[in-house]
């Protein structure tokens, strides 16, 4: 879970960036270029299969690891304060990663799928920009990216520092650091994401 | 008149052990593999039997009641391990640390069984070192000791407050690495019930699997016992709850003699009974007397905050009465001590008996030396004190934490309230210098065998003794009785003695189940309590012991008569357990009071008013009681004294003097 | 006396491994505030066996916190409401008056109820045995001082070595994990210099062991170490995490 876990996030700091070329407010002329190079660049496509492969992996040992664990303890306590000794979201990784399942799935089908098995964007007839705009006109879609980049916020909380953990590091002069990135990361990059739904609904990017 | 013989070596003391190492019988390796052992008892003799000798090839069964062999009461020892390392360059020597233990036992102990502790006192260090056992350290990387009671050498080994677990955990360990490798058999959740002889010899053991309650059979050509103490005679003790004398008292019922039962630890710094639920008592470290100073007020009934009482009306009585050892005397004299301020009025506390064990001195002490490496100048006292607390943290942080946790209060704050309570016990199997007891091929290994601590054990000593027993001596001295069974082949547990030994137990166990009376197990053994602390306990006299054995005699009868015991056998019944050990611990108070009134003197745990100094210490007289008393079981309340005589040819018998 | 509590208990009852059980409520009465938990079990159980019931079974022995035995889940959480005690620590001025206490065995695959409140803990025991140990026959030792260990070190071996074994990592842990528990005998020894030769052996046989056993995996919630009744350190789960991968990839066995 860990190695692909930072895997993704380094994946996440990437679609971040070039998604954020929006806030540029050029009618989507940097963002459009960029999308292009990501679409286009050999290096990347071949990323795209690797990333796909950290994606399904990421998956697949997380459903695992949630069966195993559940077979751990057939029979579940009468009371169990969790709360008592531990953050909810470290002990909910498995339903905020499920609800982001469904949410990429959402979110695929509205772009991914869009570029590369359609030819709207190749063909030059659309920009991923406009395709942008047109999504997020509907409220609900923006309720629902915005509530998913909360899951998102949640998930990272955890699984950034987990992932060190998990990985073996764990050191009193570096944890804490990592602790303190890990949890601004958390913060920041699902707020960037939330953003841009937000401002393309609202017209605050043209 | 005397069936004992201690076997012990020719020679001078000082060579005994290693001549009897060169020149005792082996067992060749091929042999070993067809010799089995069983260990009842996972504790520090156990385990430490049970790795040792499967290491050497034997076939080896453990059992134990608890739920794993790492639950063994060791575990809850805190202060420290004894050995004569003379790491600190203090005088130590192996002589020392054998003449401070003769002395320490009121030469009461067998000179050479003492001195063969001494001698292999420092392999055990050694070893417990190599398993990985994490001693305190010094900032040099080397080993960092304390002193303990009755000692002017620093030679205690510890591992914070938590010595005891520290080594059991290593025993343990290579007792699970043996597990791991097929060379031991784990029992744990059973209890042996009986011995099974053979025309006279000891064969193996009947065990009650404490899940299923199904009785098991299982044959050894030898039996080890390491099954602790009985200091739960007296229902209070630090011990756990479930220590008991069962093993120890079925093979006294079978053979083996009972060596000084009556010899029996009281430790003078336990936290204080505070009510009728009590169910046992914990123990605050000797360690603690390094740095805690033991008062009482000089006014009777003074109903003052201990802090608010100004030094000029403290009565620090053990620096009064022993200057020379001061805090540090030998346990048994602390607690008489203690006791008798208490008889005298002097007691603290709402039950007034209690004493104050007090930190502020050291605390301050401490503090002006932190002060001082600080190069802090013209600290206040507040200061002083704050970083005094720290270093004293550092030492006893979690003694103190466990003492505000029991009772309620800082002992940061408010000097901690103690008093005695019973400990360890001295007496147990009668043993000769292979730890064999009369029972040929059966052995009772560490605080199970009455052997080397005298009629009172020094601090520190008694992880000592049962290591030394289970790696050290055992491995040797089985030698010489094995080398003679190569040729014994395993006997069927279908043998005749096995199956009336098994009926025996399940008859036993069948009339505790059926008498269906109206007091519970507990109702008893806090009855049994209460007779044996009030008349057996820190003081004795002949008409409290009297009285005890009649009292005994008749709760036993009771017991018999009125006690419930829900369930039933083929379960886990934790309620039938305790009854079994209850009825056991009547029998065997009944034993040890016969022993107290027997013995004329006071010694060490064994204290008859009847026999004092002016000044109120005890009279020993070498004259007529420098013997063991081993007692042969010849049916119900009947015993036989055997004595085994003393002889001290290397130590001048002298008056204890810790003054 | 004043300050007595009446208390409902509701506590697991089960005959034994093979059938089912379900929760009891107990009334009890008077209780001081100054006795432990499980000497209020030993009231209610005397008031049991006067009624001709059957008492509850739980597991306990030192009762002074050291020797692992007790294993109670108090109110959803392993040794009740304070840290860094076990249940037999605990006292009942952590409760008040007229309280209702959910009473319930550690709960894991790896743990089966024996009766009641009492549950099998030998996998614990098999997990040291498959690699918890420094393998040193007895007699084999150098002298203890020729091989210093820096303070620190010993220090934090012995923080690890505190383990009691009681479980109740295993018991907190949403996951039934048993990481704790094991990384602290790894860490003990992978500190020590005796550790060394059996390095990377002992983390792969004792992770195998554990993973045999049925415990969950880790992931990280940090709830074994707020539960643990001696503050054993997170910092040894990924400890062990590095040596299990520094073993697992310097190995060259399959």
């Amino acid at each position: 879970m860990a190695i692909t876990g930072l895997f993704l996030i380094t994946f996440l700091i990437v679609h971040c960036g070039i998604n954020a070329l929006i806030f540029f407010n050029d009618g989507g002329e940097s963002f459009n270029k960029g999308a292009e190079f990501m679409g286009t660049n050999p290096l990347i496509r071949t990323m795209e299969i690797v990333l796909f492969i950290g994606l399904i992996l990421h998956i697949v040992k997380g459903f695992s690891l949630w069966k195993q664990n559940n077979n751990a303890r057939p029979i579940k306590y009468a009371v169990q304060n969790g709360a008592a000794n531990s953050k909810w979201y470290s002990r909910s990784m498995g339903i905020l990663g499920t609800l982001l399942l469904m949410f990429l799935i959402i979110h695929l089908r509205h772009f991914w799928v869009i570029s590369r098995f359609t030819d709207e964007i190749t063909s030059g007839k659309e920009t991923l920009f406009n395709e942008m705009k047109e999504v997020f006109e509907h409220l609900w879609i923006v309720v629902l990216y915005v509530l998913a980049m909360v899951s998102l916020a949640y998930h990272l909380m955890h699984g950034f520092q987990s992932a060190f953990q998990t990985l073996g590091l764990n050191h009193k002069k570096y944890t804490p650091l990592i602790k303190g990135v890990g949890f601004w990361f958390s913060i920041i990059i699902p707020f960037i994401f939330a953003m841009m739904p937000i401002a393309m609904h609202f017209d605050f990017i043209k | 008149m005397s069936k004992l013989d201690a076997k012990i070596p020719e020679g001078q003391l000082e060579t005994k052990w290693t001549k009897f190492k060169s020149s005792v019988p082996l067992v060749n390796p091929a042999n070993k593999r067809s010799l089995e052992i069983i260990i009842v008892g996972s504790g520090l003799a156990g385990s430490a039997a049970a790795a040792s000798l499967a290491e050497l090839g034997y076939k080896v069964k453990v059992f134990c009641f608890q739920d794993s062999p790492r639950r063994a009461h060791s575990i809850a020892a805190q202060g420290g391990i004894n050995a004569a390392k003379n790491y600190q360059n203090d005088g130590d020597s192996v002589y020392r640390l054998f003449y401070d233990t003769i002395k320490g036992g009121d030469y009461r102990a067998r000179e050479a069984n003492v001195h063969r502790l001494a001698e292999v006192s420092g392999n055990i260090i050694d070893q417990c070192v190599a398993q990985g056992v994490p001693f305190a350290r010094e900032y040099g990387g080397l080993l960092s000791n304390r002193s303990f009671g009755g000692t002017q050498v620093q030679r205690t080994f510890y591992a914070a407050g938590q010595t005891g677990q520290q080594l059991l955990l290593g025993a343990y360990s290579s007792l699970e690495r043996q597990i791991g490798m097929g060379a031991v058999q784990m029992f744990s959740r059973h209890e042996m019930l009986d011995i099974v002889n053979v025309d006279g010899v000891c064969r193996g053991i009947i065990a009650r699997d404490l899940v299923t309650g199904k009785l098991e059979r299982h044959f050894g050509h030898a039996v080890l016992l390491c099954s602790g103490g009985y200091g739960n005679v007296f229902y209070l003790s630090t011990n756990a709850m479930g220590s008991n004398v069962t093993a120890a008292w079925k093979a006294h019922k079978q053979g083996a003699f009972f060596g000084n039962p009556c010899y029996t630890q009281i430790h003078p710094t336990c936290i204080p009974v505070s009510g009728d639920h009590q169910s046992k008592l914990t123990l605050m470290s000797e360690s603690l007397r390094n740095d805690g100073r033991i008062w009482v007020p000089k006014q009777k009934d003074d109903q003052r905050k201990p802090i608010d009482i100004p030094e000029e009306e403290r009565d620090y009585y053990l620096e009064r009465r022993y200057p020379a050892f001061g805090n540090l005397v030998p346990r048994d004299v602390a607690s008489r001590a203690a006791k008798e301020r208490c008889d005298a009025g002097y007691g603290v506390g709402s039950s007034k008996m209690a004493v104050y064990l007090d930190f502020t001195f050291n605390m301050d002490r401490y503090g002006k030396i932190e002060v001082t490496k600080h190069n802090i100048h013209n600290a206040d006292a507040a200061t002083i004190r704050k970083l005094g607390k720290e270093v004293v943290k550092e030492k006893y942080g979690n003694l103190f934490d466990m003492y505000k946790q029991i009772t309620g209060e800082d002992p940061y704050e408010m000097p901690m309230r103690i008093y005695p309570a019973v400990h360890y016990t001295m007496g147990g199997l009668w043993v000769d210098y292979n730890l064999m007891t009369t029972v040929p091929g059966l052995y009772a290994l560490g605080e199970a065998n009455f052997s080397d601590h005298g009629a009172n054990r020094l601090g520190a000593s008694a992880l000592m003794q049962g290591l030394a027993d289970g790696y050290f001596v055992i491995p040797y001295t089985i030698g010489s009785y094995l080398s003679n069974e190569i040729r014994t082949k395993a006997i069927s547990t279908d043998h005749e003695a096995f199956v009336v030994a098994e009926n025996k137990v399940k008859e036993s166990i069948n009339k505790l189940l059926t008498i269906n009376g109206t007091k519970s197990v507990d109702h008893f053994h806090k009855r049994l309590g209460k007779i044996m602390w009030d008349k057996c306990g820190m003081a004795r006299n002949e008409k409290g012991l009297k009285e005890a054995i009649e009292e005994i005699k008749s709760l036993r009868t009771e017991f018999w008569k009125d006690v419930r015991v829900t369930g039933t056998a083929d379960e886990f019944n934790p309620e039938l357990e305790k009854a079994g050990r209850v009825a056991d611990f009547i029998e065997l108070g009944e034993l040890m009071c016969v022993d107290a009134l027997t013995r004329n003197e006071s010694c060490g745990g064994h204290f008859r008013e009847e026999y004092q100094t002016e000044e109120g210490e005890a009279l020993r007289d070498d004259v007529n009681f420098a013997f063991v008393s081993a007692w042969e079981y010849k049916g119900e309340g009947n015993f036989e004294l055997h004595k085994e005589e003393l002889k001290y040819e290397n130590i001048k018998i002298a008056a204890r003097s810790y003054k | 006396m004043s300050g007595n509590m009446n208390l409902t208990l509701k506590v697991w009852r089960q005959k034994n491994t093979k059938t089912n059980g379900e929760l009891v409520d107990y009334k009890v009465n008077e209780i001081s505030p100054d006795m432990s938990f499980l000497e209020m079990f030993d009231v209610l159980n005397e008031k049991l066996i006067t009624e001709g019931k059957d008492p509850i079974a739980f597991d306990h022995d030192c009762r002074e916190g050291i020797c692992g035995m007790c294993s109670m889940h108090i109110n959803g959480r392993p040794h009740g409401p304070l840290q860094g005690v076990t249940t037999c620590q605990l006292h009942m001025r952590s409760f008040k008056d007229g309280d209702t206490i959910v009473v319930e065995p550690w709960r894991a695959q790896a743990f089966p109820v024996i009766k009641d409140l009492a549950v099998n803990r030998s996998a614990f025991d098999r997990i040291i045995a498959a690699g918890g140990y420094v393998s040193i026959n007895t007699g084999n030792a150098q002298d203890a001082n020729n091989l210093p260990i820096s303070k620190d070190n010993a220090d934090e071996a012995f923080a690890a070595a505190a383990c009691i074994g009681c479980g109740a990592c295993v018991a907190a842990c949403k996951n039934a994990s048993a990481m704790l528990f094991v990384s602290a005998k790894v860490s003990q020894l992978s500190l020590l210099p005796q550790g060394q030769p059996e390095k990377q052996s002992r983390v792969i046989n004792m992770v195998a062991q554990m993973d045999a056993e049925g415990f969950g995996s880790c992931t990280n919630t940090g709830a074994c170490e707020a539960e643990c009744p001696k503050g054993i350190s997170l910092s040894n789960i990924a400890r062990m995490n590095r040596e299990f991968i520094g073993a697992e990839l310097g190995s060259e066995k399959y």
